[in-house]
């Protein structure tokens, strides 16, 4: 049986080119164009998907890496019919200009409320052990690997809280 | 990315085995050794990947210390409740560290493995007599603000980019290396990375085809920990100077100080003379000055790092001061 990688719930091969870095075989081999190549080195955050659960540069990890894994890209979390309630609300909170960060931040900020509500510390938290509370101090140290050229942040973090606020985290 | 061959190993002996030979490399979390590979600073003709050879664990030793496998990401040791509780000074120089997706990938070998971020190093364009002996060192006379104070060379003044191994150095922990004739060998992480000396090129003590195991810390100690890091923006930049502390006081002086420095040399700094001249001292800003002093003793700037000499002084005065109110 060929070698697969589960990419919004359906399994495709692994690419022959080891090579191929996740966010290739995203975007050239799958069209899964949603995920974004920026710096192509891990400095921005355009790039970010989520793998069994965790969020991950994809231009830092190969394809062949990923034998078995689950990845969830922008396209698997909603769609513009049935958006995720990220995505809903950063077009509410106007959360982007020209949009090319945007899939990266939403796949970001989606797992980063999960590791919210986990229990995880970031720098920003005053213990290591406390409740953590989304406030805009968490927020901006844990999506400072999500970088906007157009500076929507203000918008972003109001996205994300909104968020945050609705789920309880 | 130049062309490799990609073998994915299922066991520690098949890794082991993949990564004999001149330019074979084990790959793990990759995000600092795909980086390298799309600038071609490095070029392996062969890749193990080594990510399901089940090296993952955290556990308890039997000595009341704690083992964190190669392969566990510094995500899943910055939140392990033991290293939140017992060695908290970890979990803080991890977490400030990069960024949440990169830590997510990142794990312990790797990260001990990093490489220097020296923008000569990282430029396949400029002499760097550690990516290509004998090429000559750019950053002695150029751009050197990341650069060395203390131990370096006329042939290199990079330094070790990273924070969990100022921490796991202060902590005295072990790191745990495996090889091709399946001799083990136990290494103190404070010996671990290497001066850069006549060599440059050699970052650690690893040999050709050896792998990291794991990292084991020592039984927790109490007492505070602290580890603070300046650097030039809140998040997700490289130390200009960080200190990993770990203080205890009784009656009113030093019964422990165990510091490390990163941002300063080619490896975590450590000089047991810092704890030999704290130990039974009452704290005060002459003592602080005195560690100031042997730390900095033959500390040399190239520069643009002139700064860093005096901003190592008030950080260590900063961190003393702060960790001898904590333990008071």
């Amino acid at each position: 049986m060929a070698e697969t990688i589960s990419i919004n719930g359906t399994a495709h091969p692994i690419p022959d080119d080891p090579r191929i870095t996740l966010l290739d075989f995203l975007r050239h081999d799958l069209r899964l164009t949603g995920t974004k190549k920026g710096c192509d080195h891990g400095q921005c955050g355009a790039c970010t998907v989520i793998v069994n659960g965790m969020r991950i540069n994809s231009c830092l990890t190969l394809a062949a890496m990923h034998e078995g894994d689950e990845v969830t890209t922008i396209e698997g979390l909603g769609t513009p019919d049935a958006p995720s309630p990220m995505q809903r609300a950063f077009l509410e909170n106007d959360g982007y200009q020209c949009g090319y960060c945007t899939p990266g931040q939403i796949c970001s900020a989606t797992a980063m409320l999960g590791e919210i509500t986990n229990g995880w510390p970031s720098d920003a938290s005053e213990t290591l052990d406390g409740p953590i509370e989304a406030t805009g101090d968490e927020i901006r140290e844990r999506m400072s690997g999500n970088l906007c050229r157009c500076g929507a942040y203000a918008n972003i973090v109001a996205a994300i809280r909104g968020v945050a606020a609705e789920e309880g985290a | 990315m130049r062309p490799f061959q990609y073998d994915r190993a299922r066991t520690l002996t098949d890794a082991v085995q993949i990564t004999q030979g001149e330019d074979a490399m084990a790959i793990a979390g990759g995000t600092n050794l795909l980086d390298l590979m799309k600038l071609q600073v490095e070029t392996p003709g062969k890749l193990a990947d080594i990510n399901r050879v089940g090296l993952g664990e955290i556990a308890d030793t039997e000595d009341g210390g704690l083992r964190i496998g190669a392969l566990a990401t510094n995500t899943a040791t910055a939140v392990h409740p033991r290293v939140r509780a017992d060695y908290p000074v970890l979990s803080r120089a991890i977490l400030a560290g990069a960024t949440q997706q990169l830590r997510n990938k990142a794990t312990t070998g790797g990260n001990l493995c990093q490489r220097t971020r020296c923008y000569y190093f990282m430029n396949i364009d400029q002499p760097c007599n550690k990516r290509e002996p004998g090429s000559g060192c750019g950053a002695l006379d150029g751009i050197a603000k990341l650069h060395a104070v203390l131990g370096a060379s006329g042939e290199c003044i990079a330094t070790y980019p990273g924070d969990m191994a100022v921490a796991l150095s202060a902590l005295d922990a072990s790191v745990e290396i495996t090889g091709s004739d399946v001799t083990e060998r136990t290494v103190p992480v404070r010996d671990f990375h290497c001066l850069p000396s006549d060599t440059p090129w050699r970052d650690n003590v690893l040999e050709p085809g050896e792998i990291i195991t794991a990292v084991t810390l020592p039984a927790p100690v109490g007492g505070t920990q602290l580890y603070r890091k300046v650097r030039e923006r809140s998040s997700y930049a490289f130390a200009l100077v960080s200190v990993a502390a770990i203080v205890e006081m009784k009656d009113g002086v030093f019964t422990r100080a165990d510091l490390s420095f990163g941002g300063l040399a080619h490896k975590p700094w450590h000089d047991p003379r810092i704890a030999q001249a704290l130990v039974g001292n009452a704290p005060s800003a002459q003592l602080f000055d005195r560690a100031a002093d042997i730390l900095l003793e033959e500390a040399q700037g190239h520069g643009e790092n002139d700064f860093k000499i005096p901003l190592a002084r008030r950080t260590l005065h900063a961190v003393l001061e702060q960790a001898s109110e904590d333990a008071a």
